[in-house]
């Protein structure tokens, strides 16, 4: 079996999957599942200072392709999380918070929060598509993005990850933007946005109407932006978008990160996700003579 | 067989409206989708919500009983025959049948997703006991419809305005005294639940339980309906007792729409 380890700002996982936030994440008993399914890593549902309902239902729709969710940040408050990260710390392996906030001020008092329940690294959701005042309308501003992870990195000792929107024009502004605050790893992609509409009603599906789509449709759009922060910045990546298959993770390395987030195929695999990734993973390592996970990051971008 | 829909709502219209009880209001449409007794649907109110409801009818006539009490089940009880619904589903693993003479204990509206499961039962196998526990006699649910599966009907209600004063479980504790069953199905309070599935521990007969928790994606995806790990929306409704009896939060806490624990 090939090297499967990936260290990532310092954090050793045994495999590169780490769950995505978002998915599984409200309690920490569904977490420490997915630990013990297999994941690298997970990172927890975004939290925020108060607990949060989110938008009416509809919050999900299927499309060919994957599917379009705004779900509006619910989360039950910093406060009430503690006690889920406790379980979701159980199995003993690297839990990521995720949080958001309205500012920078905001962000780092989350951030502080989260450290001290243990967490080993922070992801900072600056982009979530649809949530006003929060996510990418911060994640889409080059100036904020490096104003809330440089106040953040200087609030914590924890590494520090941003998630980064592709709904933006250059992801590269934004990553080395992200990367002169100090960010230790960028992940990319959070969920392009979307919109499903009801033909006979009239009307969008989703409470919300605007959504973000995620699953395998969006995995050529992440694989582009992985691709275009390698050449931009020196810190190492996170590939999200639409992986559903080992080659598909292979993909993502080759492009140029160094981990990798799952979410959509959890609907699908369920427990078997993780497991089933790290044997394809393995088979698409040993077919193609490579050692370790580790020697793709970034091959793809020639011999230089 | 064919290839599986997409998770999207469907448009369905309400070809029949029937007030059950003051509070509880049943809706059928036409929809051939195939169901089972237990599984449930996203039902979806435009401009309103989207909220799991049990199916009461699970042939080609689908049926739910709406008991108003939030702005989506309110906003359901104002519908009327003609209007538009989205459906997505049928969702989750819904009661599994075995053989024999069984146990089926329900409380207040936990009724409606059992009635489908007694009429089956009692077609195939000797006649069920079936408990109807309410507060009061005008919130009984389904009393008829269960006595004319021919099954043996017990109802209860805490007042005593209807059959016998008490709850469904001290009705079930003496059905279990005086006879032996191979399966016991309940939905209802959780408390009543528990202590139903306490109760059958002494005939060693296995439990069916329904479930009930908050919901939104309905797929197994967003984690709202979980409890202990276990995905209600797709692992349930309808588990085993075994499964959830250890379960620190069955019949102590729920968790609304921000994830947060509360008191069921």
């Amino acid at each position: 079996m090939a090297d499967l380890t990936v260290e990532i700002a310092g954090l050793r996982l045994q495999n590169p999957f780490i769950l995505a936030s978002g998915i599984w994440g409200e309690t920490g008993a569904t977490l420490a599942r997915a630990l013990r399914a297999g994941a690298g890593a997970v990172v927890t549902k975004s939290i925020g200072t108060e607990p949060r309902q989110g938008y009416a239902n509809p919050t999900i729709v299927e499309v060919p392709g994957g599917f379009i969710n705004a779900m509006g940040l619910p989360n039950p408050g910093i406060d009430a999380y503690k006690e889920e990260l406790e379980t979701a710390l159980g199995p003993g392996k690297p839990v990521i918070g995720s949080i958001f906030g309205a500012d920078a001020r905001e962000f780092s008092a989350l951030a502080r929060r989260m450290e001290g329940f243990g967490v080993a690294a922070l992801e900072l959701n600056l982009s979530c598509p649809h949530a006003k005042g929060y996510g990418a309308q911060l994640g889409q501003d080059p100036d904020i993005t490096r104003k809330v992870t440089s106040v953040v990195k200087a609030a914590v000792r924890i590494p520090v990850f941003v998630k980064l929107t592709p709904n933006v024009a250059s992801i590269s502004a934004i990553g080395k933007a992200a990367e002169q605050g100090g960010a230790d790893a960028l992940c990319a992609v959070n969920t392009l946005r979307g919109m499903a509409i009801d033909l006979d009603l009239c009307r969008p599906v989703l409470g919300h109407g605007m959504g973000g789509y995620s699953g395998p449709g969006i995995k050529p759009v992440g694989v582009a932006c992985v691709y275009e922060l390698f050449k931009a910045v020196r810190i190492p990546l996170i590939g999200i978008g639409g992986i559903s298959t080992g080659e598909d993770a292979a993909e993502y390395l080759l492009a140029g990160a160094a981990a990798l987030q799952v979410g959509s195929i959890v609907y699908k695999k369920r427990d078997r996700t993780f497991r089933d990734l790290c044997r394809e993973l393995d088979r698409f390592l040993a077919s193609h003579r490579y050692r370790s996970v580790r020697s793709l990051t970034g091959k793809a971008h020639g011999g230089s | 067989m064919a290839q599986r829909s997409l998770h999207r709502p469907r448009l369905v219209t309400i070809c029949e409206k029937k007030a059950e009880t003051p509070l509880v209001t049943t809706l059928r449409w036409k929809d051939a989708t195939s169901a089972r007794p237990g599984q449930y649907v996203m039902v979806w109110v435009p401009g309103v919500d989207e909220i799991p409801m049990s199916l009461c009818d699970t042939g080609s006539l689908k049926g739910i009983a709406v008991h108003a009490k939030g702005e989506a089940t309110s906003a359901l009880a104002r519908l009327h025959v003609g209007d538009r619904i989205g459906v997505r589903g049928p969702y989750g693993h819904g009661f599994r049948l075995r053989p024999g003479k069984c146990l089926v204990v329900a409380g207040g509206t936990g009724i409606a997703c059992l009635a489908p499961l007694v009429e089956r039962l009692a077609r195939r196998w000797p006649r069920p006991s079936v408990v109807i526990g309410a507060k009061t006699r005008s919130e009984l649910l389904f009393v008829d419809r269960m006595r004319r599966t021919g099954a043996e009907v017990v109802v209860t209600t805490d007042d005593g305005t209807a059959g016998r004063k008490g709850f469904a479980t001290d009705a079930a504790y003496e059905l279990l005294n005086r006879n032996r069953y191979t399966q016991i199905y309940s939905c209802g309070p959780e408390v009543m639940m528990r202590i139903t599935a306490s109760l059958a521990q002494c005939q060693s007969a296995p439990v069916q339980l329904s479930l009930e928790r908050y919901m939104k994606c309905g797929i197994g995806i967003c984690d709202s309906c979980s409890m202990g790990g276990i995905h209600i929306c797709i692992e349930g409704p309808v588990l085993d007792a075994r499964r959830v009896m250890h379960l620190p939060e069955f019949g102590k806490y729920r968790r609304d729409a921000c994830g947060r624990r509360e008191k069921v």
